[in-house]
């Protein structure tokens, strides 16, 4: 299968190793990946805050990037979900494409129909499920059975897993105190579970929560979940 | 035609987030706000939990006010007849004022100076209570929760549970000091804080004449009115004195009695987490020899119909006010209902009072969320808050496009920049270059202080750096 990393914009800039770990990986599965370089960035910042206008065209530029694939995958359950939800309102032509986007657990156990993909990670692991993997893409335990497959990973629970940590966009900066209330609740739960790593689908929020567990010193990494099955052996 | 907003308690003069901030700032509130919307949230969803067909319910509920919302003008006129045919007097308000003026009159023409409440959003929406007083009439809040709030000259702080920001050790405080009749050495049991406001309310629904209530639902087909309570004050209110006023949003119809079957199943188990409502009070118009002879209906708009016209935004209309949104809420959960500044908290609070103001009254509000969708997921009558909050933002950005703003000179260049691939690819090679020095005298890839306006970021948090290399350049590079 010809696949197209839709990478975001995020993940370029700053968490390229996400990237790198998804193309790792689809590739030892025996995939062709293809990253089309005309690809930026999915609009969700300006849909989301009020600017709708402006994240139009960009809707446009990812019609005109990934319509001729077969799939697309992104790790980032918060962009996919602004792709399958809200593109086909925002540009009626998004609708096809919008249904052959996938976020990488999406693609892996219902498309591919792989668990076990063969990864190896001997530590404690804590999951985030991101809002919108949770409440808008319903990922589910998808990302959970991957990571449990992983061999020698030891797999927490987080309690409070499903309340948000705070990030939501502009809103970290718009209404910043309120948004650290938040962070603080789930960082102090993230350092209760004694995990070594908290991984989750999305690294906009794994910015948010790395931000916070580094500014309090605490010994635990933030790790995509791509990053984990993909890692180099 | 531009539909009148409404008027009342629906709006505040501070910004969102600088009334949150005051409220964070309390850590007994957070304390307290955190347990009771845990509790509330963890009943809600065992007894959700428990029926096989829920979301079958929420789809039915959800079709019947959409229903009622294309066809309210015709519902409204058979609500009316059938009231008045029943022996019920209808009396339409625009707006708060006009609804103020139409109950205080009522109430001077039964010739006394003091009534007795039932909880009522409607009553407290319109500042019923602050109008009455102006008249020189006393009301009294019957719901334990309310009367709490009254006590403390305060305002309610949840829909459901209004004095949710007070503890029982507080409450006793609140007792003490403010209800004249309070018995000496009270504790803080709750069976004794009860019993004391049970006695001191016992002596207003004996001796009070008029009674003001509003309504969770008003049925068209039957003129019948429908409140739902727990502690039977309702029940007291509604059946002792002589002269019953209820004050109703039009929104609240529904078309036949047979409906309520959805909606009695839905509410009770999404507002307090009860299988069965307690006390289910109906009446229709007056029934001679029983209960009030003199029974008035105030049916208000107060920016109902404006909200009716929005196509995305008119959803809002569909909520029964079970507050489930709230106890779910990650934002209401830090800050409590009063930095919302209206009578409409939380998720809910946040697309309605916007909506029933117009949006220059309410510009924050569509902000306080980080659309992260929990809201949506418990609603009963599935209303879609995140889609309508990110409507409402999109109406606040245009409501100011004549005015200069660096968030939308920021947004229109990010745009520009991610609208074409090789001004991206600049970009983010730029970003790069420009963080370098930086993270050599940092020696580590995330940052501590930053200007404005990521200063409201690194303010407490730690900032990522730039990768060394991007994505595409990598890929570029080894493919």
């Amino acid at each position: 299968m010809r696949i197209a990393l839709f990478l975001t914009c995020v993940n370029d800039l700053l968490y390229p190793d996400t990237g790198k770990a998804v193309v790792r990986l689809l590739e030892r599965l025996g995939h062709e990946v293809d990253f089309p370089e005309s690809q930026t960035c999915c609009g969700q910042m300006h849909a989301n805050s009020g600017y709708r206008a402006e994240a139009v065209p960009l809707v446009r530029g990812f019609v005109d990037t990934f319509d001729r694939y077969d799939a697309v995958v992104a790790p980032s359950g918060s962009c996919v979900a602004m792709v399958r939800e809200s593109y086909p309102r925002l540009v009626p032509a998004a609708a096809g494409v919008a249904t052959r986007t996938y976020e990488l657990s999406e693609l892996l156990v219902d498309v591919l129909g792989v668990t076990d993909v063969g990864a190896v990670f001997p530590h404690r692991v804590t999951y985030h499920p991101t809002c919108h993997g949770l409440r808008m893409l319903r990922l589910g335990d998808k990302p959970l059975r991957l990571l449990r497959a992983v061999e020698g990973l030891d797999l927490v629970p987080l309690p409070g897993a499903e309340e948000c940590c705070g990030f939501g966009g502009t809103f970290a900066m718009k209404n910043a105190d309120v948004s650290t209330a938040m962070l603080a609740d789930k960082c102090t739960a993230i350092c209760d579970t004694g995990a070594e790593v908290i991984a989750a689908a999305d690294n906009s929020c794994l910015a948010h929560i790395g931000g916070g567990l580094s500014r309090r010193g605490a010994p635990v990494r933030v790790m995509h979940y791509a990053e984990i099955l993909g890692g180099e052996s | 035609m531009t539909l009148p907003h409404g008027t009342g308690h629906l709006a505040g003069s501070r910004p969102f987030p600088a009334a949150a901030h005051v409220e964070l700032g309390k850590p007994q509130l957070r304390a307290n706000l955190h347990k009771a919307t845990h509790t509330i949230r963890n009943k809600r969803a065992r007894v959700v939990e428990e029926l096989p067909d829920w979301e079958q319910l929420r789809l039915a509920g959800s079709a019947i006010k959409a229903n009622v919302m294309a066809r309210l003008p015709e519902l409204l006129v058979e609500f009316e007849a059938a009231a008045t045919a029943a022996g019920a007097v209808v009396h339409w308000a625009r707006d708060a004022a006009e609804a103020c003026e139409v109950v205080t009159r009522l109430v001077r023409e039964t010739g006394t100076d003091e009534v007795v409440k039932v909880k009522s959003m409607a009553t407290q929406e319109i500042e019923l209570n602050q109008a009455l007083e102006r008249a020189g009439i006393s009301a009294t809040e019957t719901d334990l929760a309310e009367l709490i709030v009254q006590l403390a000259d305060d305002e309610p702080s949840h829909i459901l549970v209004p004095a949710i920001h007070y503890n029982r050790s507080q409450i006793r405080d609140i007792f003490t000091e403010r209800m004249g009749d309070a018995p000496a050495g009270l504790t803080d049991e709750p069976r004794v804080l009860a019993e004391a406001a049970r006695l001191h309310l016992r002596r207003k629904f004996l001796s009070s004449k008029v009674a003001i209530s509003g309504a969770n639902f008003a049925i068209a087909e039957t003129g019948t009115l429908v409140v739902l309570e727990s502690e039977g004050n309702g029940r007291m209110c509604l059946t002792l004195p002589e002269t019953l006023i209820s004050v109703v949003g039009v929104e609240k119809l529904l078309p036949s009695f047979s409906d309520l079957e959805v909606f009695l199943q839905l509410l009770p188990r999404s507002s307090t987490g009860e299988r069965m409502n307690p006390y289910t009070s109906t009446w229709t118009g007056v029934t001679a020899g029983d209960g009030p002879q003199n029974v008035h209906i105030v049916l208000v708009d107060n920016g109902r119909s404006a909200t009716l016209a929005d196509e995305v935004g008119r959803q809002a209309l569909h909520c029964i006010r079970c507050s489930a949104c709230l106890n779910v809420c990650p934002v209401y959960e830090r800050v409590g209902g009063h930095a919302y500044q209206s009578v409409y908290p939380g998720p809910i609070g946040a697309i309605l009072s916007p909506q029933m103001t117009g949006i220059e009254a309410n510009k924050t509000l569509p902000f306080a969320s980080t659309l992260c969708g929990a809201c949506y997921d418990v609603c009963p009558v599935r209303i879609n808050i995140p889609e309508v909050l990110v409507h409402l933002r999109q109406a606040a950005v245009d409501s100011r496009r004549d005015k200069p703003s660096a968030e939308r000179t920021a947004m229109k260049a990010m745009a520009w920049v991610m609208g074409d691939r090789r001004r991206y690819a600049r970009a983010l090679r730029a970003a790069r270059r420009g963080t370098v020095p930086l993270e050599r005298v940092l020696r580590r890839r995330t940052v501590r202080h930053l200007p404005w306006p990521m200063s409201a970021w690194t303010a407490s948090r730690d900032a990522p750096l730039p990768a060394p290399e991007s994505f595409r350049d990598w890929w570029r590079r080894t493919r």
